[in-house]
């Protein structure tokens, strides 16, 4: 299957500060793709190269088997609903629809219509006398009606109440099975994304941490947790995401392909919240001298 | 739009993942006769937008309903029921279902609380299904 998004030791660079280093990843087509990092982690970023809106610093990066916005034929490929459902504040419902036919050569009036009306919105009502939820239904209905084979959302949802959130998935969700769509989607709450993603990317601080199919994640996941013991010590092959410790016990979120065998460790699977939160290195551990550290983090394949 | 013989839904805090309990979904409502042979399940699209969840999910779980020989998809059309789970096992829940009550009741006795009924339930159930495995 052809890749959505390739990157290859990607990077952005403002003044000396990097927003994103050395990312690499490749995204197979069909995938709904959770973006998920705290906020400053690069998630825009990375949306921004991948759009075309910025030029990488290093490295590459090929959507849909092109350069971003390199020409009209790879712009019309890539749809992008930027953060805070960017709308028009003074232009109707219907101006929009208009604006979208005569910007978009493969535009979808009908489609278009039909989603309006289906969500109820009046075509003749301004932008700015919407709520927060129908702004982004307008600007959803809008990436959808450029019938792009790639749809990129920047934090769909974070601006919305449970309620339109969940309208909002619906919606897209409905989208991704009747036209094949490929998403990307950002977001800093893991739960907004764990129903409707089957690939997920973790980023914090401006790096990969992980990134992989959803089912592939959990299966390769484990929290392990038993009587006190050296996290260096453990058989090849598991590589220890996090630690934790007391006196007495020790428990490790591990990523390991084989299963595990050691008669001391109890084996519990993980949410999907639980292992990005592992990725992002909230937990401090205290080692046999005292200090603190934090966990190794240096898992990637 | 039809209406639908069962209507799907999602427990997040069940630990299953989201394609299981949708064929778990649909073996428990041919085990109860909900659903019938020539019954139409919901359409992808359906699912999808009623729950929220992502299509392969759903495709996922016809797959295996499909591969179990449960359902078939007719294509253009829809997936469809093929067979039926309410067999003669239904008969035998009553008395099944009579003796739990009397070893519950038994449980309660002895002073166990709910907590402890179910704890007790849950591991030996599980050990039985690990010894059957191994």
């Amino acid at each position: 299957m052809t890749a959505v998004i390739e990157a290859q030791g990607l990077g952005k660079q403002y003044g000396r500060r990097w927003a994103l280093s050395d990312c690499t990843l490749d995204i197979p087509a069909g995938r709904v793709v959770g973006l998920v990092g705290p906020n400053g982690a690069g998630k825009t970023t990375l949306l921004h190269l991948t759009v075309g809106l910025l030029a990488p610093t290093s490295g590459s990066i090929e959507v849909l088997g092109g350069r971003p916005a390199a020409n009209p034929a790879q712009l019309a490929k890539v749809g992008f609903v930027a953060q805070d459902s960017p709308t028009y504040a003074g232009l109707r419902v219907a101006d929009h629809l208009k604006l979208g036919a005569r910007l978009n050569p493969g535009w979808d009036a009908a489609l278009a219509r039909d989603r309006i009306e289906r969500l109820g919105l009046d075509p003749a009502r301004r932008a700015g006398q919407l709520s927060g939820g129908q702004r982004a239904q307008l600007a959803l209905t809008l990436g959808i009606a450029k019938r792009p084979e790639l749809l990129i959302l920047d934090e769909p949802v974070a601006a919305l109440d449970p309620l339109a959130r969940r309208e909002f998935l619906q919606g897209l969700m409905e989208a991704t099975a009747e036209h094949e769509l490929s998403v990307v989607l950002s977001s800093h709450l893991v739960s907004d994304l764990e129903r409707a993603c089957d690939y997920l990317i973790v980023l914090v601080d401006s790096r990969v941490r992980v990134a992989g199919e959803v089912e592939e994640l959990l299966a390769t996941h484990h929290r392990l947790s038993g009587p006190r013991r050296d996290p260096a010590r453990l058989p090849a092959g598991q590589h220890v995401v996090a630690a934790s410790h007391t006196d007495r016990q020790t428990t490790l979120i591990v990523r390991t392909d084989a299963p595990i065998h050691d008669p001391a460790w109890t084996v519990s699977r993980l949410s999907l919240e639980d292992l990005v939160l592992a990725y992002m290195g909230k937990s401090t551990h205290t080692d046999h001298n005292g200090r603190n550290h934090r966990p190794t983090l240096e898992v990637q394949r | 739009m039809e209406p639908w013989m069962i209507e799907f839904h999602l427990d997040g805090r069940s630990g299953l993942s989201p394609y299981l309990q949708l064929v778990r979904q649909v073996r428990q409502a041919l085990r109860l006769g909900l659903l019938r042979e020539g019954d139409q399940l919901p359409t992808v699209k359906e699912v999808v937008a009623g729950l929220a969840i992502n299509p392969n999910t759903v495709l996922k779980a016809y797959r295996e309903l499909e591969h179990e020989g449960l359902v078939a998809a007719r294509p253009g059309v829809g997936t469809f029921v093929t067979a039926t789970l309410a067999d003669a096992s239904l008969a035998a829940h009553g008395p099944l279902r009579q003796e739990l009550r009397r070893w519950l009741a038994r449980a309660r006795r002895a002073g166990l609380d709910e907590e402890s009924i179910e704890a007790l339930f849950m591991t030996t159930f599980r050990t039985a299904a690990e010894e059957d495995i191994a």
